[in-house]
């Protein structure tokens, strides 16, 4: 937002100089655009003509992008970074989106119709009136393996895809087990290998048939694609060594929560920690309904 | 029994130079092809455009298929040529570099073919790695290490497995014994000629070294300015060539 | 007792706060003024002009001072702003053979129609510091104005084509595409670039592209990673009428002057089994006086026609893909600068792993604090 003009002369925030949502209405068709293509053709990155944001590309414009084109003024939206509503970029793309669309905004999972989202999934099922906008930094599963986008086309195009289980091999065969621990491969809908975005494995399995429609923006490498609701998603995995994810021994320091995911928190500098929800709204919600975690128990304050 | 390979009327043209011309030929069962020549004598070319790396200007290339017969290797979609490039076919390089993934091990540039065509039990592609490294004579103890860390031999040996462990039918091979020292060319050219006839494999075997095709083909192209000069049975062209040209290959390197 | 990481949004403006007094400096110095950085940082407004793609003076002076100087951080402002600009439609192609001209060099032809005009230059300066400059007030000995005439300053590469020498400004007739395909020029900004790509796109990407990666790229070149015998054939810099059709009038009409930088790099061919020998060119263009950017694109153009023209194409500069996505410094800024966004959850999935592996090192079985279970 520019608050002064040219000569220095202060005048009134210019919201209302931009289009609802930031993104002008030709824009927002040219993304709805590609949506519909994604959500036509599961896990197919479609090309579309990333808008140059105000915030800096990588930390978020596809998924920005993605969400301004679908917003609606009576949406409420949710959005976090790395499971945390509060942590500065979310808060800043929250602050953005409430400024330029007006719209409501939550940190109530159940509350929210649009979440965005950055490296996790809401520990919350999601439900079908729900949509979730994933932040993608390389849309491209095969960028690893392939840097030239002119043959990693021609092999999503072929189902050419032996050398994703090659890596996966290789892992196993240096380590005794696969070593891909977030953006792990899935194929959606049997038909195209695609990255979940550096979400953690313990999301993937939230991926498969869910219910609510699965957007994922990147707004750098110029990329949308989508997982339909219900679609089968599977992680690539061996028969002999199937796909697993992250568990912890502990539960939950301060809600007690078991079978989500953890952050660890460092406590002092002698090598205490202790591990909390990465999903802050489902943490804070659990407390609020009186779980204790073993850090809390006995603590009445 | 039919042909497995037919070639018709082959032609492949850069801008006014010639790559290969209205070259024709039939492959069998079972049979070896070697095609002779000096550098530039569009043999390489022949061959590319033979194993679908290159489209011809003119002409055709048949195969017989497993499933659906006799079919032009150019007219097929890119997807059907990929799986028959993969499961069907094989291709040596000449340089092992060409046709290995130097980045990832031994094992896996053997289980590629494997993995691609639906494989998903690591296990079993292991085993049919080890299987195969110790067939084209490569150290199993080996099978997690890069093949950059491999001789020159032991690469093209690696390269032959990778592509041996899928059963192909037919193998095309350009040089297979050309960057190598003559005394690891013969170890390879004995085991390549013990692997074809064990498994009755089909090839056709581009070569610049009349000794590599005596001792692998059962028949011979000579080829010259991109046309084929002189073709018959490998003995027999090399013992008795007719073309002058042949006659002056033979006669210029062979010392009987 | 932990406390959960709250106050984000308290966090963000108190940094916004000290940005902005950061910025300002001491008040007890004047506080520079739009008209100031326009008049007299021109070459850095020129640069933010070229690379935020968007030609005006005084925002790109605004930008400049929001920056704080930083014209990486400037150029991203007038991008974002010029996104949201609506398009009335394309202008007319410049004519840059009828450039009113300020300098114009030539290092192929020693005289030439029109002459010499050196203009602007640094080049022949003595890089030493001038402490009156430090001082203020130094007066200038005005210079001699020249008037040039359009009419007999013809471009160098237009007196080659005359005698066949050099390709046809389009390029030369090798990738099969028809005179209507050529003719249809992309927009970058409008359409997603997908490889490979043709020439009009490729300009455009370098046209934005950072000019210090563009100067690396382009001396690579010159240090024989895809050596391309350039000569700077001419370099032009001065102002250009720029015309626009209106749909109501179906004529064209000029709607403004801007100032431009072109250069034409003249490239030694050896001619291929369709295309004779003959000169062949590499093309820079900028807005305002952007020199260097200009012939460093020039340099990297050429090398990116090396495939269209049958060349060998294993250097950097000459690789289409690894030199088109990686010129944007917005985009290479960004994405370099988000590793300061939290990664917690990423890190906290390797360090699980780093931490299993290393107890299954040492022999410990069940030691990890977190273990895998079967989905």
């Amino acid at each position: 937002m520019r608050d002064e003009t040219i000569t220095g002369e202060t005048v009134p925030v210019p919201e209302s100089g931009y289009n609802f949502a930031y993104l002008d209405e030709g824009a927002k068709r040219m993304i709805r655009r590609a949506i519909l293509k994604a959500v036509a053709v599961p896990g197919y990155q479609v090309p579309f003509a990333s808008r140059e944001m105000p915030m800096p590309y990588g930390w978020g414009t596809g998924g920005i992008q993605v969400t301004a084109s679908i917003l609606k003024p009576e949406d409420t939206l949710k959005v976090i970074d790395q499971g945390s509503d509060d942590t500065t970029n979310a808060v800043s793309i929250r602050r953005f989106f409430a400024k330029t669309a007006g719209v409501a905004t939550t940190e109530k999972t159940e509350e929210a119709n649009i979440i965005q989202t950055r490296h996790r999934i809401p520990e919350k099922p999601l439900s079908e009136d729900q949509i979730i906008v994933l932040q993608v930094p390389i849309p491209e599963p095969l960028r690893w393996l392939e840097p030239r986008e002119v043959e990693t086309r021609r092999m999503h195009a072929l189902s050419d895809y032996g050398v994703m289980h090659v890596k996966l091999y290789e892992d196993i065969s240096r380590h005794g087990r696969i070593t891909t621990n977030y953006d792990y491969p899935v194929m959606v809908n049997g038909r195209h290998i695609m990255a979940p975005s550096p979400t953690p494995k313990f999301d993937n399995p939230k991926m498969g048939n869910m219910p609510a429609l699965q957007l994922f923006g990147a707004g750098r490498e110029k990329r949308i694609y989508a997982i339909p609701p219900h679609t089968e998603v599977k992680s690539l995995d061996f028969e002999d060594h199937p796909f697993s994810i992250q568990a912890w021994d502990e539960p939950c320091a301060l809600c007690g929560a078991e079978e989500v995911f953890m952050d660890e928190v460092i406590l002092d500098d002698q090598g205490g920690s202790m591990f909390v929800c990465s999903d802050s709204d489902f943490c804070q919600r659990r407390r609020d309904a009186g779980h204790k975690g073993p850090a809390v128990e006995g603590d009445d304050t | 029994m039919s042909e497995l390979l037919r070639v018709e009327n082959l032609t492949k043209s850069y801008g006014r130079q010639r790559g290969c011309t209205d070259v024709s030929f039939e492959l069998w069962p079972g049979e070896v092809l070697a095609i002779v020549g000096e550098s530039g004598s569009g043999k390489t070319t022949l061959l590319n455009c033979c194993a679908g790396r290159l489209a011809p200007t003119g002409g055709s290339v048949v195969y017989e298929t497993r499933h659906k017969g006799l079919i032009d290797i150019h007219g097929m979609s890119e997807p059907e040529r990929r799986f028959l490039m993969r499961t069907d076919w094989a291709f040596v390089h000449q340089n092992p570099r060409d046709g290995l993934r130097m980045n990832v091990s031994a094992g896996a540039n053997v289980g590629e073919r494997l993995m691609a065509v639906g494989a998903r039990n690591y296990g079993n592609i292991r085993n049919a790695a080890l299987d195969w490294l110790s067939r084209t004579e490569v150290d199993p103890d080996r099978i997690d290490d890069l093949p950059t860390t491999f001789s020159g031999g032991m690469q093209q040996r690696l390269q032959i497995a990778r592509n041996l462990v899928s059963g192909p039918r037919l193998v095309f091979m350009d040089e297979p014994t050309g960057g190598l020292d003559v005394s690891v060319q013969a170890r390879l050219l004995d085991m390549l000629r013990d692997l074809v006839d064990r498994l009755g494999l089909s090839a056709v075997v581009v070569t610049h070294d009349l000794a590599v095709a005596r001792m692998l083909s059962t028949r011979l192209m000579v080829m010259q300015q991109g046309r084929v000069v002189e073709t018959g049975l490998t003995d027999r062209v090399l013992d008795d060539p007719q073309h002058a040209y042949t006659q002056l290959l033979v006669s210029s390197v062979l010392q009987p | 007792m932990y406390v959960a990481v709250k106050g984000g949004e308290k966090a963000i403006d108190n940094a916004h706060r000290l940005l902005a007094e950061d910025r300002r400096g001491n008040p007890d110095v004047p506080e520079l003024t739009i008209d100031q950085i326009r008049e007299q940082l021109k070459l850095s407004i020129d640069r933010v002009m070229t690379e935020g793609s968007l030609y005006d003076r005084d925002l790109a002076a605004l930008a400049i001072k929001q920056a704080r100087g930083d014209l990486i951080e400037a150029i991203f402002l007038i991008r974002a702003y010029r996104t949201t600009l609506p398009r009335f439609g394309y202008s007319q192609p410049v004519e840059t053979s009828d450039m009113v001209l300020d300098r114009r060099i030539s290092a192929t032809f020693k005289d030439l129609p029109g002459g010499q005009v050196l203009g602007p230059t640094f080049d022949y300066t003595h890089r030493l510091l001038d402490f009156m400059l430090a001082a203020e007030g130094k007066e200038i000995d005005a210079p001699e104005t020249v008037e040039t005439d359009t009419d007999e300053t013809p471009r160098v590469l237009e007196i080659l084509a005359r005698n066949g020498l050099m390709e046809p400004p389009d390029g030369i007739e090798t990738d099969g595409r028809s005179e209507a395909e050529k003719a249809d020029v992309g927009d970058l900004t409008r359409d997603p670039l997908s490889f490979p790509t043709n020439r009009d796109l490729r300009l455009q990407n370098l046209a934005r592209g950072d000019e210090g990666f563009l100067l690396a790229m382009g001396y690579s070149t010159q240090r024989g990673y895809g050596r391309n015998h350039p000569f700077a054939g001419e370099i032009r810099f001065g102002t250009v009428s720029v015309e626009f059709v209106p749909e109501e009038l179906g004529f064209p009409i000029e709607i403004g002057e801007i100032e431009m930088t072109e250069c034409d790099m003249v490239n030694a061919f050896a001619g291929s089994a369709e295309a004779a020998p003959q000169f062949t060119r590499g093309y820079g263009l900028t807005f305002g006086h952007c020199e260097r950017k200009a012939m460093s694109m020039a340099l990297v153009d050429r090398a990116l026609r090396s495939k269209e023209l049958g060349e060998p194409a294993d250097a950097p500069a000459q690789d289409e893909e690894f030199v088109l996505s990686h010129s944007d410094n917005i985009q290479a800024t960004g994405f370099v600068e988000h590793l300061k966004l939290p990664h917690y959850v990423d890190f906290q999935s390797e360090l699980a792993m780093v931490r299993r592996m290393r107890a299954e090192f040492f022999g410990e079985d069940d030691d990890a604090s977190t273990a895998e279970a079967a989905e």
